[in-house]
């Protein structure tokens, strides 16, 4: 059995499982601020309702977010001690700082969750604040340390050995800007369309219900406006990989040949040796003119990379794909959306359209859970991108990967269940103000 | 070891005291839910429930703060103790996960209409398995001995007790009436319980963990243990008395005592006897900027810390 496998499918499974709860812990918090302000400003109890049944979702989900954060924490110990004894002098930094902004963040979820009764409503909604800003100061701590793994600066190397350490300019790594906007965007997006989602489920069972339609127009606004910066924000973030990591950009746009007038490759089917896919849709000097600007542009293939370092192409190509379709189809349903709002002067709740929007909240994740795919599987076979590779990072206490990975499939997999059990069930409960 | 690595292990083992003291009384706490008995039992679950829901998730994010200060302040100490402890730690995970979890989901199981049963039985449960494991990993790490040892099950049990009693006794604060006298009683047979398990720690610890068992007793530990003690005979004493405020202070101190008896004997080991702190230390820059963050880190932190308590608590709830 291949054990290095199994180690990363193992973390994969954590990793895949706990951004689901951290987008949600990252949008929820904004959404509920806005009810609540609505409340604060006019006095309607309805909007305290809503706020209040936001409050107690995303108080479910940051739980089972920090739990599976913890896992985080923990299987970077367990299953990449030898990237954490190489990696740790130069991005220990982030994560220290990622602590601290959800140590606030954690602090003030109490105190909003709790203080209901016991703080002044200005005072609680203000609590609230720091959860919201906490929440994305979390995200964009930990992905400066994913992004570094991605343009690791700030080590010297001679072979195998470290020569020198700069943890300052590990921090400012050259992707860190654009992947944490990316990744930000996405978490509210993605909300958005899941707390939306939510409600228009709802709405068709129960047209008539004014709790469900009060939320889903808000939660929906956030998603759809969003959704074209994160188109401008997924062009830019290729660039940067174009030009930080320009084999898993090979890879993700299935470009099998080097040079000018590369095209655009969508679908298709990827063949792993040559590194291209066949029977593709393609767009002719597509990829050059999005890159450069300029039809005659190179563009770097993976004919120029060593096979055994080249990282599998189907899931990175297919990833890309799903992410890039989806982000466009939310585009689109934006551009409907807000065209109808303002020719019908109402929120758009045809049958049609909230069963589009069902279907969006799922998408959503499911283009968050394609683009890790894309970016982790992309940069490998390294752990820290041309220094360090996963092979060398992965524990040597290999007894314990197999069981691990079983056991906390099983917690994980209960877990799902039982978080989305009882998700239903509080959406089932009428809430008191 | 170099200020900036004193000033490292300092802030890091700070945080491990830290969360020895608030996240042990949420271990405890859990045991206590799962033990609740007698007339006033729901009575019992709903001050651990009300205690523990605003700030519990705070209390474990020391264990985090801990874990980064050994990764980024000596990485190779970090790597080394994951490798050599990965499934006594695995297991505490699991407890970790399940714990929070089921404390969570419950809390929210009676307001979706359903039982909460299950999930007390999960967070009780969970609660005793986490600090055993735990206490397993740290006396494999002081004495260099297997895991599963006498001696590691010893400091298990410890660990296990101690934390029941940090609990009971924070929970005499936090009620008044028939709950306070039972936490009372409950304070006093942890303590009693944590005292035998000190001295039997002691049996098996001269033969498998000789440096930290002469530390102990005629060593630079010394004074920890004989403050460990009369800290334990005053927290008996205050708790008969009923002073629990006092008690409360005394408890921590106790079991701060034992840490940090244990830390002192510890130096200038990480892992007992194979690795000094020093040799695992990252370079001072990375050090440096540590000690940096941490202090504006805490300059945030720690008002927002005595805001959440000073809230939560203040005055006890009426039984």
């Amino acid at each position: 059995m291949d054990l290095l496998l199994v180690a990363r499918l193992s973390f994969a499974m954590s990793m895949a499982f706990h951004i689901i709860f951290a987008a949600l812990g990252i949008g929820m918090p904004v959404l509920m601020l806005v009810a609540e302000g609505v409340y604060l400003r006019t006095g309607d109890l309805d909007h305290l309702a809503l706020a209040k049944r936001w409050a107690r979702v995303a108080g479910v989900l940051f739980a089972v977010g920090a739990v599976s954060g913890t896992a985080i924490a923990f299987e970077l110990g367990l299953l990449w001690p030898r990237f954490m004894q190489f990696a740790g002098p130069v991005i220990g930094m982030p994560f220290s700082f990622e602590g601290f902004a959800f140590f606030t963040e954690a602090i003030f979820l109490g105190l909003y969750l709790f203080g209901w009764d016991r703080l002044k409503p200005l005072a609680h909604w203000w609590c609230g604040v720091p959860v919201a800003l906490g929440g994305a100061a979390s995200a964009l701590f930990v992905l400066d340390a994913n992004a570094w793994m991605n343009s690791p600066t700030g080590i010297v190397m001679s072979g195998d050995r470290v020569l020198s350490y700069d943890p300052v300019a590990a921090i400012f790594n050259p992707m860190w800007g654009e992947e944490a906007f990316h990744m930000i965007t996405a978490a509210f997006v993605a909300t958005g369309f899941a707390v939306a989602a939510a409600h228009a489920w709802r709405l068709l069972r129960a047209p008539g219900d004014t709790g469900a339609a009060r939320g889903y127009w808000p939660a929906l606004v956030l998603a759809l406006a969003l959704a074209p910066v994160q188109v401008f924000s997924g062009d830019q973030s290729s660039r940067d990989v174009a030009h930080n990591q320009p084999t898993k950009f090979a890879a993700m746009e299935a470009l099998d040949h080097s040079g000018p007038c590369a095209p655009i490759t969508i679908g298709g089917l990827v063949d792993q040796r040559t590194g291209g896919a066949s029977n593709a849709l393609r767009i002719p000097c597509g990829l050059s003119l999005l890159l450069a600007f300029d039809p005659n542009a190179p563009v770097q293939g993976l004919d120029l990379v060593p096979a055994d370092e080249r990282p599998n192409v189907a899931i990175t190509h297919y990833s890309l794909d799903v992410m890039t379709g989806i982000g466009f189809a939310f585009v689109f349903m934006a551009v409907y959306a807000f065209w109808y709002r303002w020719h019908a002067g109402r929120p758009p709740m045809q049958r049609w359209f909230l069963v589009a929007v069902v279907a969006a909240g799922c998408a959503g994740f499911i283009a968050i859970e394609a683009g890790w795919l894309l970016t982790e599987v992309g940069r490998q076979p390294w752990v820290a991108y041309h220094l360090l590779s996963t092979a060398k990072a992965v524990t040597v206490a290999s007894n314990t990967i197999v069981p691990s990975f079983i056991g906390f499939a099983l917690i994980y997999a209960f877990l799902a269940a039982l978080t989305a059990w009882l998700l239903f069930r509080l959406g089932e409960r009428r809430e008191p103000a | 070891m170099s200020q900036l690595e004193w000033l490292a292990a300092l802030s890091g083992f700070a945080a491990l005291t830290a969360y020895v003291v608030l996240g042990g009384a949420d271990f405890g706490g859990g045991m206590w839910y799962a033990l609740a008995s007698g007339p006033r039992a729901q009575a019992q679950r709903e001050a651990v429930s009300r205690a523990m829901g605003p700030v519990w998730e705070v209390n474990h994010v020391w264990l985090i703060f801990a874990i980064v200060t050994a990764w980024t302040c000596f990485p190779a100490a970090f790597a080394t103790i994951y490798t050599l402890l990965a499934i006594p730690l695995i297991l505490a995970l699991a407890g970790i996960i399940v714990r929070g979890a089921a404390f969570a989901f419950r809390e929210q199981a009676r307001t979706a209409g359903t039982t909460e049963i299950p999930f007390g039985a999960a967070f009780g449960v969970a609660s005793l398995l986490t600090p055993m494991f735990f206490g397993l990993g740290v006396a494999s790490l002081a004495s260099g001995a297997a895991w599963w040892g006498l001696f590691s099950w010893s400091v298990a049990a410890l660990a296990v007790s101690a934390c029941a009693l940090l609990a009971a006794v924070y929970l005499t604060v936090e009620t008044t009436g028939g709950v306070q006298e039972d936490f009372r009683r409950r304070a006093l047979v942890a303590l009693g319980i944590t005292a035998i398990c000190a001295v039997v720690a002691l049996v098996p610890g001269t033969t498998e963990a000789p440096r930290l068992a002469a530390a102990l007793m005629h060593g630079v530990a010394t004074p920890f243990a004989i403050g460990a003690g009369v800290l334990a005979a005053l927290v008996a004493l205050l708790l008969v008395v009923r002073r629990f405020a006092g008690a409360r202070a005394a408890v921590i101190g106790f079991v701060v005592c034992v840490l940090w008896g244990w830390g002192v004997a510890q130096y200038p080991y990480a892992v007992v006897p194979t690795l000094r702190l020093h040799d695992a230390a990252s370079p001072p820059q990375t050090l440096l900027l540590y000690a940096i963050g941490t202090a504006v880190g805490m300059v945030v932190l720690l008002p927002s810390l005595w805001l959440l308590f000073r809230v939560f608590k203040g005055d006890p709830q009426i039984a």
